[in-house]
């Protein structure tokens, strides 16, 4: 699945498209299929997101979004060495999967 | 001979300027051309010219633009500060990528003329030049330094 | 230290404010990301993995206790407690809003700290020995010259849009504990007879291309220093390649020219820049270095030696010498110019942690300490430690017992636990791999098995990609962080030192996984173990040895 991903202006946190706006979990990513390129133009020139792209993503066992690209994994979870600090998610069943 | 009629600024494209004197009121020239042309009172410069291939010249040039084709290239405060230093005392116009936030650093390397792609705003432009009330370095606009004022007697 | 008069305190309000205006432009829109970017990088504002990151200025690596405070409250008011210190003696922190972000300087501001130019294509901070100050072998004391370049330096017209980054170091002792030969221009104060100057090297720096820099003018009188840094900055803003992202740094300037050329080139200018008369007054590095004058120190016949401490120690249970002090004393602490003083490297290393990271909790001990035994003063060193530069030796037992109890008594300075390490994929959006993780298993294992001191002094430098933040070109042991197939990949390579014997690392050969990496660092050390003479260091046995028997306890 196609999924877009950037930062939020203000806060610099790490924003996942949901269909409507930007959530803080990728988890509720949706696939934009060939509306990526609009989505990301618009949003990014009403500053309701920094810098966007578009990534390649699947769902795992455990029902995560799971982007392809370790960087955005690292992205999505947070540090690797601070779990303290790690993205809050609802559903923590296999989220350690930046490997 | 090369066509110059779609080089440089004119007047009315220069939103701010420190000068007196008219403003120069016709095309530039490259500076391949203006060292075979002999009457040429205007040039244009690019980031890759070098700006001393104009040091025989300076004392009939009464414009000379230097270009910033991208406002992250930097070789155009050097051109500005090395023909001031040689003495040139005719305009010198900065033009292209002219922000905001580059004019207090152009107007110390010693552009008094400004002619951005874009119009800038006003105030925001106003608040720039005067960004910096004291300076740390000698520049091409003179003033005294902040070590200098340290020290004086 | 230095410390600003009004004049100073002036250009970082003002520069907050600029910086104020720059944000509420952007959030306005007045100002696209593209036109914003180099505007934040210049205030040090990077937009990184999981937020914007911060990077304040140390300026050559000094502060004090009042800073160090600002530091923690910084951490705590606006990020998640803690913050890194890094490899060119700044720090960083990894949660900034940019909404927070003027208000933060300003903060800062109050102190005399900024985050002027840490990033973007500009000079960046000057760094310098973190010894300076308290090394017998110094010359003088290089921070003046560093300040002096400091503000000559900062918003300099010429020079904001250079074609690259350019880091100088400065330093003032034969013995290189800055790296300098590895920075875009590094200085070395020196004395001709009675006339202090200065060496200019120019073109040294890791990335992609490590080069090491060559040596350009052996002696600058020291009331042309300036001038004769403008020049070498002026050659390279006009003729440094704009075409190349990759090649844009002047190091590579200085390759294509060659040497010889790049200083006709610089020497032409000198003396044109000579005539127009940039350099600042001669009184002002005069003013300068009033601010650098030593500190009372104690009369040697007031103070103990290490001979006194170990006598003291060994009558006194409580100075818990066995414990880890007596450990401690011999590996953290270096010789100071003022008998009965020693300098104390706090270490942000311990087994398994995050190298360089210390949360505004430590950061508050450190202040205290410095402000009751270091005449308030601090260093952050380039090896992400800090430093307390003047501790009389009768005090190290309170100043370790504190360290101890905060965590920042581990006595591993420049062993291989005292791992330098770039943030990495775990927070730096340019990494291919990630590093931290790497550092922790690395110096987990060697303090468990109790190799750490039998291996002795063993500089190994990790960076999670191709940009070398962690210098890993300079290590001993270093190891580079690639990405195979989107899959992490770690290069190991041998033999980098970035003292003034200075040389590059050597590539053993394939690269490994994770697990692959720490099993040859073990096999690479039992080499080391096995070949060794009396008195080598593992650097000292690769020299004598070569490449071949580590390739060989690798690959097989």
């Amino acid at each position: 699945m196609k999924i877009l991903t950037g930062n939020d202006l203000r806060s610099g946190a790490v924003t996942w498209w949901n269909g409507s706006g930007w959530s803080l979990f990728v988890d509720d990513a949706v696939d934009v299929g060939d509306e990526a390129e609009e989505i990301l133009a618009r949003e990014e020139a009403a500053r309701r997101v920094n810098v966007p792209y578009a990534i390649e993503a699947s769902i795992d066992a455990a029902g995560h979004v799971r982007p392809a690209h370790i960087k955005d994994r690292v992205r999505a979870l947070g540090p690797t060495v601070r779990r303290d600090l790690a993205v809050p998610t609802a559903n923590k069943t296999g989220w350690d999967w930046v490997i | 001979m090369v066509d110059t009629s779609n080089l440089g600024t004119s007047p009315d494209e220069v939103q701010f300027r420190f000068r007196d004197d008219e403003p120069v009121d016709h095309a530039a020239v490259t500076v391949d051309s203006v060292l075979e042309q002999t009457n040429a009172t205007a040039v244009r410069i690019e980031p890759g010219d070098d700006a001393r291939l104009l040091l025989p010249f300076l004392d009939r040039l009464a414009l000379v633009e230097v270009n910033f084709p991208a406002f992250g290239d930097g070789r155009g405060y050097s051109s500005a500060r090395i023909l001031r230093e040689a003495g040139y005392t005719g305009e010198l116009r900065a033009v292209g990528a002219v922000l905001i936030d580059q004019l207090s650093h152009m107007r110390r390397c010693g552009f008094d003329s400004f002619a951005p792609d874009k119009r800038l705003d006003e105030d925001d432009a106003r608040r720039a030049f005067a960004t910096w009330e004291n300076v740390y370095q000698r520049a091409a606009d003179g003033r005294r330094t902040i070590a200098d004022k340290r020290h004086e007697a | 230290m230095y410390r600003y008069d009004s004049y100073d305190q002036a250009m970082v309000d003002a520069r907050v404010e600029e910086f104020r205006d720059q944000a509420r432009r952007r959030l306005e829109g007045k100002l696209t990301e593209d036109q914003f970017k180099p505007l934040r990088l210049m205030n040090g504002l990077y937009l990184q993995l999981h937020a914007y990151m911060l990077r304040v200025a140390i300026p050559y690596g000094t502060l004090d206790a009042r800073q160090m405070e600002m530091l923690a409250d910084i951490a705590d008011r606006y990020d998640r407690g803690y913050g890194h210190f890094t490899t060119r003696q700044n720090i960083q922190y990894n949660w900034i809003k940019l909404e927070d972000c003027a208000d933060a300087l300003a903060d800062l501001a109050t102190v005399e700290m900024h985050a002027i130019q840490t990033s973007g294509n500009c000079i960046r901070n000057i760094s310098s020995d973190h010894f300076a100050g308290a090394a017998a072998d110094e010359v003088v004391d290089p921070r003046p010259y560093a300040e002096l370049m400091r503000q000559w330096s900062s918003f300099h017209p010429e020079f904001t849009y250079l074609p690259r980054k350019f880091k100088i170091a400065v330093i003032a002792s034969e013995k290189d504990r800055a790296a300098m030969r590895l920075h875009d221009i590094g200085v070395r104060i020196v004395k001709r007879g009675e006339e202090i100057g200065a060496e200019f090297y120019a073109g040294g720096g890791m990335g992609r291309t490590p080069m090491i820099a060559p040596l350009i003018r052996d002696f600058v009188p020291i009331d042309q220093f300036i001038t004769y840094a403008e020049a070498c900055l002026r050659v390279y803003n006009r003729y440094g390649r704009r075409d190349n992202k990759y090649k844009a740094r002047i190091k590579i300037l200085v390759h294509e020219l060659g040497a010889a050329e790049y200083i006709r080139q610089v020497e032409e200018e000198f003396a044109h820049m000579l005539s127009v008369g940039v350099e600042p007054p001669r009184e002002e590095l005069a003013r300068i270095a009033t601010h650098f004058a030593p500190p009372p120190f104690r009369h040697p016949s007031e103070s103990w030696d290490l001979g006194r401490l170990q006598s003291e120690a060994a009558r006194d249970p409580s100075f818990r010498w066995e414990d880890g002090f007596g450990r401690w004393v011999r590996q953290n602490t270096h010789p100071h110019k003022a008998p009965g003083y020693v300098s104390a490297v706090i270490s942000l290393k311990p087994a398994g942690g995050i190298p360089g990271d210390a949360t505004s909790e430590q950061m508050r001990v450190v202040a205290k300490l410095a402000r009751e035994y270091s005449f308030d003063e601090l260093r952050v060193m380039h090896t992400q430690n800090l430093l307390l530069p003047h501790v009389a030796i009768a005090d190290l037992p309170a100043v370790w017992q504190a360290l101890d109890g905060a965590g920042l008594g581990s006595p591993n300075m420049d062993t291989i636990e005292d791992i330098i390490a770039c943030p990495g994929l775990d927070y730096c959006s340019l990494a291919n791999a990630r590093s931290i993780p790497l550092a922790q298993r690395i110096s987990e294992r060697f303090a468990e098995t109790g190799r750490t001191e039998v291996v002795g002094e063993l500089k190994l430098k990790i960076s999670g990609c191709i940009n070398a933040c962690g210098h890993h070109h300079a290590g001993h042991i270093g190891i580079l962080g690639v990405d195979k197939k989107g899959v992490e990949n770690y290069q190991l390579s041998l033999g980098g030192s970035e003292a003034e014997d200075v040389s590059l690392a050597k590539i053993t050969g394939p690269g490994f996984d994770e697990d692959g990496v720490i099993a040859a660092v073990e096999k690479v050390t039992d080499v080391y173990l096995a070949k060794r003479s009396d008195g080598e260091r593992f650097l000292d046995t690769y020299r004598r040895i070569g490449m071949e028997p580590f390739k060989e306890a690798l690959y097989g």
